[in-house]
């Protein structure tokens, strides 16, 4: 196998993190939603956390994508 | 005929004016002329309006002030009593932070923060001036970091490496976390608008998808800065209060 054909499959494996990124920022906001829901005036209290927690999930689903970059147009 | 696609170009560092002295490379890139610009534009943010400061705020003002009250609410909340001598470096990084990662997104304009370099220069200033005042201020009390209180002996053993790995780490999570999210965001806005140039009649699809991105890279960079500067206010917390 060359090289060019190994980093697209390499490039692909990495990009599989980028699904706990989506299940976690699926549940941020949906305890965010739920939250609201049954308490609405505490939105103001709750939102920083949810805008923190979805900055942190999608922050691991990025170091696996950056590897993926990494993979395609530096090695 | 398809253009070869090099998204990764927007982030080669270009000398503007060389300067080598003693064998250092000291020259002023483009890199460097966007953190001047960004520096240049913060103080004249804070600077200008607030020079005859009226009682009901003009727009600018009303910027600078919501600036300063939005960093000095988020450093009290969430640092602490004791961390009002610290406002003044987390309002900096804050604010550089910011500007660094909105000027990247100004057409044929430089992200200073997708360097990992810049980043890390960045989260390692924090982690070590953070530590530096644990230290002082504790003394050797500063170690009881890393023992959550009621735990077992037997599980301290296992516990305590992984507290001081997890302490360690920090520097590195913060800048990668930056770094990544500036890189991902731009080479994704290259990617997509090198498809619009290879495709010539169905461009007005990777097009909209790139204005699509181009909006969550505004909010990606608003929300990066606030998290870099709310874990910093948070790691102070834990050095200033010790759990």
């Amino acid at each position: 196998m060359d090289l060019a054909s190994a980093k697209m499959i390499g490039a692909g494996l990495a990009c599989i993190a980028l699904v706990g990124a989506g299940v976690g920022i699926g549940n941020v906001f949906s305890s965010l939603i739920s939250a609201v829901a049954r308490n609405p005036a505490a939105q103001a209290q709750v939102q920083p956390f949810a805008f923190l927690g979805f900055a942190l999930a999608e922050a691991t689903g990025l170091f696996g994508l950056a590897i993926a970059f990494l993979i395609l147009f530096v090695f | 005929m398809a253009l070869e696609l090099h998204p990764l170009e927007q982030f080669k560092i270009e000398e503007l004016v060389p300067i080598h002295i003693g064998g250092y490379d000291l020259s002023f890139t483009n890199a460097s002329l966007f953190m001047t610009i960004a520096v240049v534009l913060i103080t004249a943010l804070l600077t200008v309006p607030t020079r005859r400061a009226k009682l009901v705020p003009g727009r600018w003002q009303s910027i600078a002030e919501m600036s300063y009250e939005f960093v000095a609410d988020m450093v009290e909340t969430n640092a602490g009593h004791g961390a009002e001598p610290y406002f003044p470096f987390i309002f900096t990084l804050f604010m550089f932070v910011l500007l660094s990662n909105f000027l990247g997104l100004i057409p044929y304009g430089y992200t200073v923060t997708s360097q990992i370099i810049v980043t890390f220069a960045l989260a390692a200033a924090v982690f070590i001036g953070v530590t530096i005042v644990g230290i002082v201020k504790h003394g050797f009390r500063f170690l009881r970091l890393f023992v959550p209180e009621g735990v077992p002996i037997v599980l301290l053993v296992l516990l305590v490496p992984i507290e001081l790995l997890s302490y360690c780490i920090r520097p590195f999570t913060l800048s990668i976390r930056l770094f990544a999210n500036m890189l991902a965001g731009h080479t994704m806005l290259a990617i997509f608008g090198g498809f619009a140039a290879n495709v010539l009649f169905v461009a007005i699809f990777p097009v909209a998808l790139d204005i699509a991105i181009f909006a969550l890279e505004i909010l990606v960079a608003a929300l990066q800065a606030y998290v870099f500067a709310i874990l910093a206010c948070l790691y102070l917390r834990d050095a200033l209060h010790l759990h």
